[in-house]
């Protein structure tokens, strides 16, 4: 079981919830989980989400693994110049 | 090995190396082709009717005269650019960008455009189509348009990141709050406390090369791009999208690009091309004007910021707040959020609160502009550190180094760091000479440090070995400060072979799968990635190719140098095998001999930076001369060391003249007065001191030679490090954006009223 963290601009997504707790081996699943809890998460998704993972930020690879005890944050996905 | 992506600490031979750029000969003899360099027959010439005033409800728009003008062969207006976003409003606000519909909402919007046979009948025909405007309130300061009753820019927004969600319109799209522990406790335990409002005003990227395109649409549904932007691949994506065309059916190839430094990751011209060359059944070639490119594409935001910060005596932070309000323009971003984000990255704090405003105003869409929003939030939070440094008495390095976050820091945007470079930049900016150096009469110094994110994201690269054995090397990321050199190292490196028999192409997008835009300093990182993996297989292929030749098993073949070796002693008769003699023998051996990679490159690693900075201000004039400036930075791994100063530089160059001179002046009437590089003064050479650099390497775990991105951070710490010495210099604090002469003048003159009213 995985404790994610919500950023402050996804949580109204998550019926304001600062935190979820969800058993997941991957960020796809992961997602994929909190999306059923939350359908309005979707929206976001849709828009652009990037999952921290032990601190390294990860915007893309879905399939990257989520250790046990990692810490997970769920942030807006940023954009560069 | 071959696809681990994690850092090996390997012994480079050719990596870090400072070799001749592969694009250097064409650029400095003028063969490089940027994107008003390409021709195709029958082209026709494109212009952009653009609004006059800030705000408008436009009523009508009657191009029957223009149309109907000798040489004119299309006219679009909105109406040719239908709503095909299937309900997806970020998509819909690129559309409305690049066409106006229905309402002008910044002065320079696009209402109409004309493709004719030349420039002449084009302008001509611009001044025939009659628009007919009802003015509307404008807004276009970032403060006004927060107050109630400010006139709204899109009455469909309504303030995201607000429990319970509002049900009025507000141009406030978005509040993002970041933070963590307990700041009115923190702020209670604090000796001292520093607050400050502080300002930026809005300025452009400055690239030297306006947008400019030729689009070629057919009949039979294909067609065709050149174009100077930062992604070709997302442009094909975002241009088929917008127009209705299959994707594969649009080739966009990417030209050489004069400067873009995050403004030309959006599209603006592009989709208004192909529009117009679909319509009129001709190619049609479109280039900005400047004044076009100051109203109509995407510069920074302009800010309005507030700080607090609280530390003990023994200078320990207690506790910060931020209050960042971002102008995203006349759309909807995420400005503001990232000021939030990155606003108190460096430092390590119990108790931390940030909160961004990301506002709309009727000026033009804002667009990413190196390391976004960072510079302004590290303005305002590196002058307040600096002033409480000052308070309690405390060296401004040694207060940050004290509060430097570190491995294991939370960081204020929520993560925990693994390594970073944070405070190894300030030892190292503790210990530079520039530190020490005596200042004059009328000099000050100041530092400041700066954070960006960095990221990767999708990549694909092709390496093709030559029957010669040279090497193509295809990558999909646009070459904006030397990556080409830096893709050619790389490949060389994992070869084995000499630097100039690798030669890098950027493919255009039929050539090549996905790949992002070159943006989040990603560039190097991830199709360097690429190329080590690309490397690695080719490597494969040609160890198998040898195995082949020998009639061995390919587990005894090993690549060393450049060159297959048969191992052990049982095959200790056979010589070895170039890349040279496989590639000549491949035709017998299997065909071609390639490698091929595609990586989600994600882990880029968060980057930090430290700059000093000398200036001499002349109190008559107020005029502030920049004398010394250093940089010094974390690269991870530089490649190309060249390449890697070049982009310290180029952040500090920029920085320097959005600190001391460049900003957008808008008239009472929402109009920009100052859209010219005569009145929107960016440095010339003139200007600048040599800017010194000092490159840190501390690995990025994450990249197999602990690359991480560079092309951003070097822009954050400017603002504040320029103002840190400006203040010391006039022994008064500068809190706005840019300081210019006027600006300094005002400064020092209410100081000494002050001073003097007092005694």
């Amino acid at each position: 079981m995985h404790e994610v963290q919500l950023t402050a601009s996804l949580r109204d997504a998550a019926d304001g919830a600062a935190s979820v707790t969800i058993d997941a081996a991957t960020i796809r699943e992961l997602l994929r989980k909190l999306v059923e809890r939350y359908p309005r998460m979707q929206r976001r998704l849709d828009e652009g989400i990037a999952v921290s993972i032990n601190g390294e930020i990860y915007r893309d690879n879905w399939s990257e693994t989520i250790p046990d005890g990692a810490e997970v944050f769920l942030l807006p996905r940023i954009q560069g110049g | 090995m071959a696809h681990d992506k994690h850092f090996t600490n390997q012994e480079f031979k050719v990596v870090g190396t400072r070799v001749p750029r592969p694009d250097g000969v064409d650029k400095v003899t003028g063969r490089a082709r940027y994107g008003a360099d390409a021709f195709a027959p029958g082209q026709l010439v494109g212009a952009i009717l653009r609004s006059p005033h800030a705000h408008a409800k436009i009523r009508k728009i009657d191009a029957s005269k223009a149309e109907k003008l000798k040489g004119v062969k299309a006219v679009v207006t909105s109406a040719d650019l239908p709503d095909l976003t299937n309900g997806r409003r970020d998509m819909l606000d690129i559309l409305e960008n690049c066409m106006a519909r229905g309402r002008a909402l910044y002065d320079g919007h696009a209402v109409a455009a004309v493709a004719a046979i030349d420039a002449e009948t084009a302008r001509k025909a611009l001044k025939l189509i009659k628009v007919d405007y009802e003015v509307l309130p404008h807004v276009t300061d970032v403060d006004e348009a927060m107050k109630p009753g400010a006139p709204i820019v899109q009455p469909w927004v309504r303030t995201a990141g607000v429990d319970p969600a509002p049900t009025k319109a507000s141009n406030v799209s978005q509040i993002s709050t970041f933070g963590h522990g307990d700041v009115e406790a923190g702020f209670a335990e604090a000796h001292v406390i520093v607050e400050r409002s502080y300002k930026t005003e809005q300025t452009h990227q400055g690239y030297i090369e306006p947008h400019a395109c030729l689009a070629s649409v057919n009949p039979d549904g294909t067609g065709e791009l050149w174009v100077t932007t930062q992604g070709h691949f997302v442009f094909r994506n975002v241009c088929a999208s917008l127009l209705g065309m299959e994707v594969a059916k649009l080739k966009v190839t990417s030209s050489e690009i004069g400067g873009g430094f995050g403004g030309k990751t959006h599209v603006w011209i592009e989709p208004v091309a192909l529009a117009l060359s679909r319509k009129a059944n001709r190619p049609v070639k479109l280039v900005m004007t400047r004044d076009e490119v100051f109203r109509a594409t995407g510069p920074t935001c302009s800010t309005s910021v507030d700080v607090k910060i609280g530390a003990t005596r023994d200078g320990i932070i207690t506790a910060a707040t931020a209050t960042l309000r971002y102008q995203d323009g006349a759309f909807p971003a995420i400005w503001g959020m990232l000021g939030a984000m990155t606003s108190f990255a460096c430092y390590d704090l119990k108790n931390v609160k940030s909160v961004g405003y990301d506002v709309l105003v009727n000026r033009p869409k804002v667009a990413a502009y190196r390391a976004p929003s960072a510079p302004m939030a590290a303005f305002g939070v590196e002058s307040t550190i600096d002033q409480l440094a000052a308070e309690i008495g405390m060296d401004p390095v040694e207060f940050r180094i004290k509060n430097a976050a570190k491995e294991g820091t939370r960081a204020s945007y929520g993560p925990t760091y693994g390594p970073i470079g944070i405070g190894p930049t300030l030892q190292a900016a503790k210990n530079h000479p520039h530190m020490k150096a005596p200042l004059g009469r009328n000099q000050g110094r100041g530092m400041a440090c700066g954070f960006w994110f960095n990221f990767g994201g999708q990549t694909c690269v092709d390496l093709n070995i030559g029957v010669d054995g040279t090497v193509n090397l295809t990558v999909g990321t646009v070459d904006v400060g030397g990556s080409r050199a830096s893709m050619a190292l790389i490949a060389a490196e994992e070869l084995g072979i000499p630097y100039e028999r690798v030669r890098c192409n950027v493919a255009d997008t039929v050539s090549l799968g996905h790949n992002d835009m070159t943006e989040g300093s990603r560039g190097t990182f991830s199709s360097g990635m690429a190329t080590v993996f690309a490397a690695r297989n080719a490597i494969e292929v040609l160890r198998e190719r040898a195995a082949r030749t020998w009639d061995i098993d390919v587990s005894k073949v090993e690549w060393q140098d450049g060159k297959a070796v048969a191992m052990g002693s049982e095959h200790s008769n056979l010589s070895s095998l170039s890349i040279e003699e496989l590639a000549a023998a491949s035709p017998n051996t299997g065909g071609p001999i390639a490698g091929h990679n595609e990586v989600v490159a994600d882990g880029a690693g968060v980057s930090f930076a430290t700059h000093i900075c000398d200036v001499e201000v002349d109190p008559e004039t107020g005029k502030t001369r920049v004398i010394r400036y250093t940089v010094i930075q974390d690269a991870g791994k530089a490649i190309h060391p060249d390449y890697v100063e070049g982009q310290f530089q180029g952040g500090a160059a920029q920085g320097i003249g959005w600190a001391l001179n460049e900003e957008y002046v808008y008239g009472d009437d929402g109009r920009l007065q100052n859209p010219g590089f005569l009145d929107y003064r960016i440095p010339v050479c003139s200007d600048l001191p040599f800017i010194d650099t000092q490159i840190l390497e501390i690995p990025n775990p994450n990249h197999p030679y602990g690359v991480r991105g560079v092309g951003e951070t070097s822009i954050v710490p400017p603002l504040a490090a320029i103002a840190n010495a400006v203040s010391n210099a006039v022994g008064v604090r500068m809190t706005h954006i840019p300081m210019s002469p006027p600006r300094i003048l005002k400064a020092i003159k209410a100081h000494r009223a002050e001073s003097e009213a007092a005694a």
